[in-house]
């Protein structure tokens, strides 16, 4: 089954006829309209009009998150502000997000993209889509919800959060596509458990899930436990949102690219080097079809391999395999993406407080957890409790408010964190995935 | 008036107190009354000793978070409704008491509460207008 029967099964070399024509298109229009990318690609000695295969794609340089942030919030838009219509944003590294615009065409992309990926996951018009990816700013909610509305299927607007009641909507309302993080899926079949309901005994057929890493042996519970396919799925705001990759339901091994509109690349982080196919490396992605953020070579910082091999379920488009980790310093906890550094400048940003801290990271039933840990000070300690609970909350809160995540802070003796020549270890990841 | 009181940050982890407690014996120091506050995290070691600057200093060198505040002590006549009256004084100037703590020896029949104001001198003042007795720091350390 496919959504796009004649461009998802496109033999190679018309795959590739199209990618370039794509990538010229795309190289013509950022240099135009994009003073960034006129001077990047000016400063590589390259002029749009030099790229006549795919392979010279290589000789242009990277587009880093950095990159993005420096352009805030707008400047690397190729296109008016009259013709977009939808803005997203997602965690940079500091402070301010990074910011992603979509004309009207690109909104219309997406929802093809992300109804091909619920065709690919086993989902078809008729179907009632629970879907529990936040809406918002967050990519998530919204990218699914046009996709399952272009796939005919019913959706169900849900977003994250008041498990009680998704357990209730998914049995009264007998969903059976559900959409969300993998960790959540357990999350709610453990809470249902306890109200004494078996996941088992729902309509689920089919879980689509990503926004973080999981493993095979999860999907293996996931499976057992809620007695549905459970499908990864791939996107980040930056290219698109969800959708960008997904396994097929026939195969479920590596999951595929939309190779029309985007051209995947796999690279040494350290070398930027490209890569053979098979080999692991980062994934760089070139989006040949956006208006309103063209983004060239741009280094996802997600790390995997891919391959070209012919997959069982007739689709021609390369598979990335599933993403094995970073190659910066970025986690994602509950699906949220949070830099070590964003917490570092809201600590440094509280009166007083020396950014000696470390960030320990677990799953308790299946929940992301996260706990900040600062080492108390003479400038803030006080001989009232008080005093020193009132900063723990602060901290609490201004974390929730700045990254959308909720952790816990504790205060701690000063030099209790462990520093390995004079730099301190800032992350602790107790996941076991 | 003020009385020195060090204040020491702990983690709530077994051996801390008998850490603090070792430290200021080899120092020599004597303490002369405590208080622990404690959370679930953490915990305040609240202490009067004979000699702060040295307290400090030596649990300073070792790592500790140590500070020092200004707090009260009062004889308390040693009868039922003593400690009501000066609580009574308080409240009726609207002074409110962060914590308080028994002092460990007596002042002539009289018991000692070491007192943690929000304001301080407003307290001194309106328990002195009621001849309420406040202790030197100095008679306290030796005490």
């Amino acid at each position: 089954m496919f959504f796009n029967e004649e461009f998802e099964t496109l033999p190679r070399p018309a795959l590739e006829a199209v990618q370039l024509k794509r990538l010229q298109a795309t190289l013509e229009r950022v240099y135009a309209n994009v003073p960034f990318y006129r001077d990047l690609i000016g400063r590589a000695g390259v002029k749009p009009g030099d790229v006549k295969q795919l392979d010279d794609l290589q000789r242009l340089p990277f587009t880093t998150k950095q990159d993005m942030r420096d352009s805030y919030p707008y400047g690397l838009f190729a296109a008016p502000m009259e013709e977009i219509v939808r803005i997203h944003a997602s965690s940079g590294t500091t402070g301010k997000p990074t910011v992603v615009g979509y004309t009207a065409r690109d909104i219309d992309v997406w929802a093809e993209l992300m109804a091909r990926s619920f065709v690919s996951a086993g989902a078809h018009k008729g179907d009632i889509i629970h879907n529990a990816y936040g809406y918002g700013l967050f990519t998530g909610g919204l990218g699914a919800h046009y996709g399952a509305e272009r796939l005919g299927a019913s959706v169900i607007p849900m977003s994250g959060g008041n498990t009680n009641r998704q357990i209730m909507i998914m049995q009264d309302f007998g969903s059976t596509v559900l959409t969300c993080t993998p960790s959540y899926s357990l999350f709610m079949a453990e809470a249902a458990h306890e109200e004494g309901l078996d996941f088992r005994t729902l309509k689920l057929r089919v879980g689509i899930f990503g926004a973080e890493p999981w493993s095979e042996s999860m999907r293996t519970e996931i499976e057992e436990k809620l007695n549905l396919a459970a499908i990864d799925i791939y996107g980040l705001s930056e290219i698109m949102g969800p959708g960008v990759a997904i396994e097929c339901i026939q195969a479920k091994k590596g999951l595929h690219i939309w190779e029309d509109h985007f051209i995947p690349e796999i690279i040494n982080p350290e070398t930027g080097q490209r890569l053979g196919e098979g080999e692991q490396g980062e994934l760089v992605i070139t989006t040949i079809t956006k208006q309103g953020i063209p983004l060239i070579r741009y280094r996802t910082r997600d790390i995997t391999s891919i391959t070209y091999e012919p997959c069982i379920c007739g689709r021609t488009h390369a598979r990335i395999a599933r993403m094995s980790g970073r190659s910066d310093d970025m986690l994602i906890i509950r699906g949220v993406n949070v830099f070590p550094s964003q917490i570092e400048s809201i600590l440094v940003g509280i009166e007083g407080v020396e950014p000696h801290y470390v960030l320990i990271i677990d799953r308790q039933d299946n929940l992301d957890t996260l706990e900040v840990q600062v080492e108390v000070d003479e400038r803030i300690f006080s001989d009232e409790v008080k005093v020193l609970q009132a900063l723990s909350h602060r901290i609490e809160k201004e974390i929730k408010e700045m990254l959308g995540v909720t952790c816990r802070v504790k205060l701690v003796e000063p030099k209790t964190i462990q520093r390995s020549e004079g730099k301190a270890k800032r992350v602790i990841d107790n996941r076991k995935l | 008036m003020k009385v020195e009181q060090i204040s020491i940050f702990i983690e709530n982890k077994s051996g801390r107190l008998a850490e603090i407690t070792r430290i200021l014996g080899e120092a020599g120091i004597n303490i002369r009354a405590l208080s622990l506050a404690d959370t679930s995290d953490f915990g305040i070691l609240r202490l009067i000793v004979n000699n702060v600057e040295v307290a400090k200093s030596v649990l300073k060198e070792k790592g500790f978070t140590v500070n020092k505040t200004e707090v009260v002590a009062v004889e308390v006549p040693d009868r039922p409704g003593g400690l009501s009256g000066i609580l009574q004084t308080l409240d009726t100037e609207r002074i409110n008491v962060e914590y308080m703590y028994a002092f460990v020896e007596r002042c002539g029949g009289n018991a000692v509460i070491i007192f943690r104001f929000d304001e301080t001198e407003k307290a001194i003042t309106a328990l002195k207008n009621n001849n309420f007795n406040i202790l030197e720091g100095e008679r306290l350390y030796s005490m």
